[in-house]
């Protein structure tokens, strides 16, 4: 087995092992370590890592997990993710967790901090509330507060309170991470055909639930033999992927777009690990710092306001540029309020620089993909006959 | 079909309502500012302080959906491009914008001048002004309303708001109107405010006499439409509050019941809470469902979705900026879900209920997100059993009668055999 195809084993295992036995077995190689979960969007992973806990990334059970227990807290009418989220917790695959944040990303993940306050009152639950204010003052003040309570907990809740070092140690570790994976998507970008989806995808994943530390390893390893792989090109339609930045897509879904005919060239996967769009400065206050880096320096998503009139309008064609893309593919996840109420203003707004756009919705553990082949190849096909972006 | 019956206040309230609707329709002739904001949060005496006038997008939703325009509305933003996953408050209101703006009383509505997004208990709430400032060229001030996720607006949440108010949301008002802040005209406006709360919360508490003289959920929808929506701080809103409170203890001196759609309920054999909001396209036929059980409703969460005044908040004229902050904080979705559960089991003791009910609604993850845990959580407490029922605000295309009735009224016997000592 060549060394990239192993790596990609490790992750596709991390994304596969719903009872997160690297977690596990990370808290068994120290005495005292402990680990605290978030649900997406966005949560500041780096002040976990400096309190001395590992940080875990909870993204339900995708296709992976029958549901048993969480329906009964979930109407039919409300998205999959918090459904195999309680499933997770009550079956006790999340009883290695000493807490869980729960960040500002739609009322459906605000209440459910609420609800696992009640059902795990030993835990630490903490809301995060993002700060949405244009005024990038008041703003960051907000926020660094919260950073500054969330640090305080944290560190009563590990033992190990996070001073000025460790926290500035924290962030340059997770500024590498999100290089490393600005790095992974030029390197997908660019050449496609080397970084499938799939591949890129599943060590996001596995960036969630391992140290950090080690997924650097990996990671870079990876690139290292992707920029190697002398991988055919084939003749597809370049499409960027829109609005799967909660509930994932399971991931033969994304599979299937790609083997449909298109190369998925930017995407929402997972989009806390990089919604900072620059590096954390390491010089000065790390709380300030890192609260700045959100207010000013967050990329565009349904879960910030946007102050500026015209952004939503232009936003579809900067990312369409940006990533040298001929069209769009709008995915959903059923009943996900942040990306269907953004979705007529982000199409409209594509369709009038006109850049092809479909949508559709999924829920995590959709299991049928070919409506999604079908719609995906189609869209392919007219990209190829009638071309991309015209404006 | 016999004639519907009404309180007197409801009559008023309905002169009310006509009144600022004319208003508004002329407000492009007076040259009245307008002023978009939304129920939970609302500032309506910051508003009125700088002559301008409120337009509530979720009460032009509701009454588009009780006078049965919502459904053509919802299928217009849907034909354009808007999912039926979302929020039919939105839809119906993005349809009725493109369908030329006219009111739910038949008068044109005029374009704002401001569009106040306050941020309050409601992820929508921000997707809703930016698509509504897609339609209209008009400036957007924000207001972030922090989450009471602990239970409680802390210190900090408070003084961001205050910070907010002073930075942003009033000079954003001064430049739209043309009007300076006169914080001794908001005081006055706020001891109005206090005075109106403080007949309200005499109207809620009457709800633990028997019989009630007041239904708290379909009654108190009419009974806090003034206070949520325009006339919150106005010499009218006080009035309104001063007759409406006259009008329950004159019920309470004869022992009367509520005055429902098909007359006065004196004889009420349930008394239940209700969580959540109503459903608006059949409010008569859910009313009546209840009433033909001669159930009554004594205390609702809905009602306190524009601001929670039972537990003892008045708006507080000495500090203007702060006594809204604790407001806004405070309205009832931005409360977590503990603090929820807290407040229907207090309501089942305090009013000595033999019930609760959930109604869900399909649209609004802002409330119906946790409910199947609240139900359970809320039975375990009280030791009573609840009833869930499900269906929507103003898509008609969810509200099943039958489907509703007939959980209401197995829910009803289970109650009566449960009084009886019988198994449910």
């Amino acid at each position: 087995m060549s060394a990239r195809a192993a790596i990609v084993d490790w992750a596709r295992a991390c994304y596969e092992d719903l009872r997160f036995s690297e977690a596990r077995r990370w808290l068994e190689g120290g005495k005292g370590r402990k680990a605290c979960g978030h649900l997406p969007v966005y949560a500041p992973r780096e002040l976990v890592h400096a309190s001395g806990m590992l940080p875990v990334g909870i993204y339900g059970g995708g296709d992976m997990l029958e549901i048993i227990r969480g329906d009964a807290f979930y109407q039919s009418y409300i998205c999959h993710l918090p459904r195999s989220v309680v499933e997770l917790a009550q079956s006790g695959r999340l009883d290695f967790l000493s807490g869980v944040l729960f960040p500002s990303t739609c009322d459906v993940i605000r209440n459910l901090s609420g609800m696992w306050k009640v059902l795990y009152p030993g835990l630490y639950v903490r809301y995060l509330d993002l700060p949405q204010v244009p005024d990038p003052g008041l703003a960051t003040r907000f926020w660094k507060k919260e950073l500054q309570t969330l640090v305080h907990d944290l560190g009563e809740v590990s033992g190990a309170p996070a001073d000025e070092a460790t926290l500035r140690a924290s962030l340059g570790v997770f500024n590498e991470m999100r290089q490393l994976i600005r790095e992974l998507y030029r390197a997908r970008r660019e050449a496609p055909w080397r970084v499938p989806s799939e591949e890129l995808y599943l060590l996001l994943r596995a960036g969630e639930v391992v140290p950090v530390e080690a997924w650097l390893e990996k990671t870079r390893g990876y690139l290292k033999a992707a920029e190697r792989d002398a991988a055919p090109i084939k003749d597809r339609s370049r499409v960027v992927v829109v609005g799967a930045f909660c509930e994932q897509p399971p991931l033969g879904l994304i599979k299937t777009i790609e083997r449909a005919g298109c190369y998925i060239v930017d995407d929402d996967f997972l989009l806390g690990n990089r919604l900072l769009s620059r590096e954390v400065p390491l010089a000065g206050d790390p709380l300030t710092n890192l609260a700045e880096a959100l207010v000013r320096h967050a990329v565009k998503t349904s879960v910030l306001y946007e102050p500026n009139p015209e952004g939503k309008k232009a936003l579809m064609k900067e990312r369409v540029e940006a990533a040298g893309a001929d069209g769009i593919i709008f995915a959903a996840a059923s009943f996900c309020d942040p990306a269907l109420l953004d979705r007529p203003m982000l199409r409209a707004g594509a369709e009038a620089h006109g850049i092809p756009c479909i949508a559709f919705k999924y829920a995590e553990n959709s299991g049928q993909f070919q409506q999604f082949r079908e719609q995906a190849g189609t869209f392919a096909d007219a990209i190829k006959l009638w071309g991309g972006i015209s404006a | 079909m016999s004639e519907v019956q009404k309180d007197r206040s409801m009559v008023i309230q309905k002169d009310m309502i006509a009144e600022h609707y004319r208003q508004l329709e002329a407000a492009p002739e007076t040259g009245d500012p307008v002023v978009y904001t939304f129920v939970p949060g609302n500032l309506t005496e910051l508003i009125r302080s700088f002559g301008a006038l409120p337009v509530l997008p979720e009460i032009n939703a509701l009454q588009s959906g009780m006078r049965g325009k919502s459904r053509d509305y919802i299928l217009e933003a849907e034909r354009s491009g808007h999912s039926e996953d979302v929020c039919t408050y939105v839809k119906c209101d993005i349809g009725m914008l493109q369908s030329g703006n006219i009111g739910p009383t038949g008068t044109r509505l005029p374009k704002p001048d401001l569009l106040l997004l306050s941020y309050t208990g409601c992820y929508t709430f921000m997707k809703w002004f930016e698509l509504l400032r897609e339609q209209y060229d008009c400036p957007t001030v924000f207001l972030q309303i922090p989450y009471q996720g602990d239970g409680t607006l802390a210190p900090e949440h408070r003084q961001y708001v205050v910070d907010q108010l002073k930075a942003e949301v009033i000079p954003a008002l001064e430049k739209a109107t043309g009007r300076k802040y006169d914080e001794e005209r908001v005081r006055h406006y706020l001891s109005l405010s206090a005075q109106a709360e403080e007949d309200l919360v005499a109207v809620l508490h009457s709800a633990k006499r028997k019989p009630s003289p007041i239904d708290a959920y379909f009654g108190a929808v009419y009974y806090v439409g003034p206070i949520f929506s325009a006339f919150r701080g106005t010499e009218e809103g006080v009035a309104y509050y001063r007759e409406l409170r006259k009008e329950v203890e004159e019920r309470v001196a004869r022992g009367e019941g509520p005055v429902t759609p098909s007359g006065t309920l004196n004889d009420q054999k349930y008394r239940l809470v209700v969580e959540g909001p109503p459903n608006w396209t059949s409010f008569r036929e859910f009313w009546q469902m209840f009433t033909d059980e001669q159930a009554v409703v004594v205390a609702s969460t809905y009602s306190k979705v524009g601001g929670v005044y039972d537990f003892g908040f008045r708006h507080d004229p000495k500090d203007p900026l702060g006594t809204m902050a604790d407001y806004c904080g405070g309205c009832y979705t931005n409360l977590n879900l503990p603090s929820r559960i807290d407040m229907l089991a207090s309501y089942i003791k305090d009013y000595a209920a033999d019930g609760f009910l959930i109604h869900s609604i399909k649209s609004c993850n802002s409330f119906s997100a946790g409910q199947l845990m609240m139900l359970r959580e809320v039975e375990r407490r009280t030791g009573l059993p609840g009833a869930f029922i499900e269906s929507d605000l103003v898509d008609p295309r969810y509200f099943s009668a039958a489907n509703i009735r007939n959980r209401l009224e197995s829910y009803l016997q289970m109650i009566e055999a449960r009084r009886q000592g019988r198994p449910a």
